[in-house]
C-alpha cells in the first residue's frame, strides 16, 4: 500500500473508529464504514491538513470511497 | 392537575460520577475544589475551581468512555457529555426505556445549560482566526448548541415527546425540572427526563467570570477552603462542572408500573427582579416571591418547609438571599434547616439548581440535611440553622431548592415525601 494510501486510512479509522481491516479499495464511507453526511465533510477536511491540498465541494462529493479518496489525492499531489 | 413523581436521579459532579458516591462525599463534608488541571490557568486571578473527578470510572471518577462512544463524544462539547452521563444513569435509575412508538411519544426530554458550549466556541474562534473558514468542523454547531442534550438522549432512547432546553444562567437546572413537570401536569408528557448540565471550566469561562468580579480569588493555597456561604471569608464563587438529571413522571403512570417514587414536585414559583444584570437587589424581593408562588402552587405554608436548599454562591448575595428566607419563613426560621451545598460542590451554574434538586430529594430519603462547609465565621446572626460543617439528621419531609439566575431569574422548587 502507498505512504498516501496508508495516510488516508490511517484519518479514516481514527475518525470514524472502524476497525482498519474494513477500509479497503471498495469501502464506501456512509454505506460500510458507518459514516454520515457531516462525518464525510470533517473526512474531506482531515485530508485537506493532512496532504496540504484543497478539495473543491464538487469534488468532494465524488469521493465516496476509500479508494475514490486516495485516488483524488494521488492526482492533486 | 396530574402529580408528578420524581422516579429517577443522576448527578455527574465535582465530587464524583454518580448519584451514591456524591451523597455520601457531600454529608462526609468533602470539597471538590482543586487547582485547574484542564488548562494552564497560572496567568488567571482565579487558578483554582471544582473539576469532574476523571478516571476510570472506579471510586467515583469520570470515565467518559462509560457514557459515549468516542467517536460520537470527539462531536461534542463536554457539557453534553456530562448532561448524557447523568441522563443515563437517571433513565436507568427509573426502568423508563420504553420500546414502543405510543410510550415514546409520550416520553420527552428537557435539559438545559446556562452557557452551553463555551470552550468549543472559544476553541473553534481561533481556528477560524488561524487557518480560516474551511477548518471549522461541521460537528461544531451541533455540538456547542444548548438543546443537543435533550437531542443527543431524545436519540439514544427514542424519547420522541416534547424536546426542549432551558437557558436563565444559574436557575436553568431549576426551571428546566419545574417546567418538565408542568408539561407532564398539562399531559403534554407522561415522562419527561429533566435537568442541565454545564462545562465553563476554560480560560475564556474563568477569565470572562473574573471580569465580572464574581469569582474567588484568594484561596490558591486552600481551594477547599475558597467556597464558604455565609462566611465573613468568603471572597466569590469557586467554578464547577457537572450535570444533574431527574426522570419526572405522572404519579398514577408511575405508580401502575411498580416504579420507585423519591418524591413529589409540589410547587414550582419563578420570578424576576427587574433590576441588575447581575446584582440582586437589597432586600431580594425577587427570590420572596419566587418561592411564595411556590409555595401558593404546592398548597403549603412556610412553616411546612423542613430543609432549604438555598442558592447560597459565596458571595455577597448569600446575606441577601438569608434576609429573603428570614422574612418568608417569619416565626418558622428557629425550626429550620438551611445550606448551601456549593460550599462543597461550587457553582455549576446552569447545573446547580438540577443537581441541587437532588441533593433536597436525598435529604427526604434518608432525613438528613447535608453541611454547609467552610462556614467557620458567620457574616450575619441567624436563627435559621444553617447546617455549618456537619450534616443534619432529623425528619425531613418537605424541601425547597432555591435558584437565581443573572439577568435578575429566579426559580423555587417545593418537593415532598409521596
Amino acid at each position: 500500500m502507498s505512504d498516501i494510501a496508508e495516510r488516508v486510512k490511517k484519518i479514516v479509522v481514527e475518525h470514524l473508529s472502524v476497525e482498519e481491516d474494513k477500509v479497503t479499495e471498495n469501502a464506501s464511507f456512509i454505506d460500510d464504514l458507518g459514516a454520515d453526511s457531516l462525518d464525510t465533510v470533517e473526512l474531506v477536511m482531515a485530508f485537506e491538513e493532512e496532504f496540504g491540498i484543497e478539495i473543491p465541494d464538487d469534488a468532494a462529493e465524488t469521493i465516496q470511497t476509500f479508494g475514490d479518496a486516495v485516488k483524488f489525492i494521488e492526482g492533486a499531489q | 392537575m396530574r402529580r408528578v413523581v420524581v422516579t429517577g436521579l443522576g448527578l455527574v459532579t465535582p465530587l464524583a460520577c454518580g448519584v451514591e458516591k456524591t451523597w455520601e462525599r457531600l454529608l462526609a463534608g468533602q470539597s471538590g475544589a482543586g487547582p485547574i488541571t484542564r488548562f494552564d490557568a497560572s496567568h488567571l486571578a482565579t487558578t483554582y475551581a471544582c473539576e469532574v473527578p476523571l478516571g476510570d470510572g472506579s471510586d467515583g471518577t469520570f470515565n467518559p468512555d462509560e457514557w459515549m462512544e468516542p467517536k460520537e463524544r470527539r462531536k461534542v462539547d463536554d457539557f453534553i457529555l456530562y448532561g448524557m452521563a447523568a441522563a443515563v444513569q437517571a433513565v436507568a435509575d427509573s426502568g423508563w426505556m420504553p420500546t414502543d412508538r405510543d410510550a415514546q411519544e409520550r416520553t420527552g426530554v428537557l435539559i438545559g445549560s446556562g452557557i452551553g458550549g463555551l470552550s468549543s466556541i472559544a476553541d473553534t474562534s481561533i481556528t477560524l482566526k488561524e487557518k480560516g473558514p474551511r477548518r471549522v468542523s461541521p460537528f461544531f454547531v451541533p455540538g456547542a448548541l444548548i438543546n443537543l442534550i435533550s437531542g443527543q438522549v431524545s436519540i439514544r432512547y427514542g424519547f420522541r415527546g416534547p424536546n426542549h432546553a432551558v437557558v436563565t444562567a444559574c436557575s436553568t437546572g431549576a426551571h428546566a425540572i419545574g417546567d418538565a413537570a408542568r408539561l407532564i401536569q398539562w399531559g403534554d408528557a407522561d415522562v419527561m427526563v429533566a435537568g442541565g448540565a454545564e462545562s465553563p471550566i476554560c480560560e475564556i469561562g474563568i477569565a470572562g467570570f473574573n471580569a465580572c468580579k464574581a469569582l474567588s480569588t484568594k484561596r490558591g493555597h486552600e481551594p477547599e477552603k475558597a467556597s464558604r456561604p455565609w462566611d465573613s471569608d468568603s471572597d466569590g464563587f469557586v467554578m464547577g462542572e457537572g450535570a444533574g438529571v431527574v426522570v419526572l413522571e405522572e404519579y398514577e403512570h408511575a405508580k401502575a408500573r411498580g416504579a420507585k417514587i423519591y418524591a413529589e414536585i409540589l410547587g414550582y414559583g419563578l420570578s424576576g427582579d427587574a433590576y441588575h444584570i447581575t446584582a440582586p437587589p437589597p432586600d431580594h424581593e425577587g427570590a420572596e416571591r419566587a418561592m411564595r408562588a411556590a409555595l401558593k402552587r404546592a398548597g403549603l405554608q412556610p412553616s411546612d418547609v423542613d430543609y432549604v436548599n438555598a442558592h447560597g454562591t459565596s458571595t455577597m448575595a448569600d446575606t441577601i438571599e438569608l434576609g429573603a428566607v428570614e422574612r418568608l419563613m417569619g416565626n418558622h426560621a428557629g425550626s429550620l434547616r438551611m445550606s448551601s451545598t456549593k460550599s462543597a460542590t461550587g457553582h455549576l451554574l446552569g447545573a446547580a439548581g438540577a443537581i441541587e434538586a437532588i441533593f433536597s430529594i436525598l435529604a427526604i430519603r434518608d432525613n438528613v440535611a447535608p453541611p454547609t462547609i467552610n462556614l467557620d465565621n458567620p457574616a450575619a446572626e441567624t436563627a435559621i440553622n444553617l447546617c455549618a460543617n456537619a450534616a443534619q439528621a432529623g425528619e425531613i419531609n418537605i424541601v425547597q431548592s432555591n435558584s437565581f439566575g443573572f439577568g435578575g431569574t429566579n426559580a423555587c422548587l417545593i418537593m415532598g415525601r409521596v
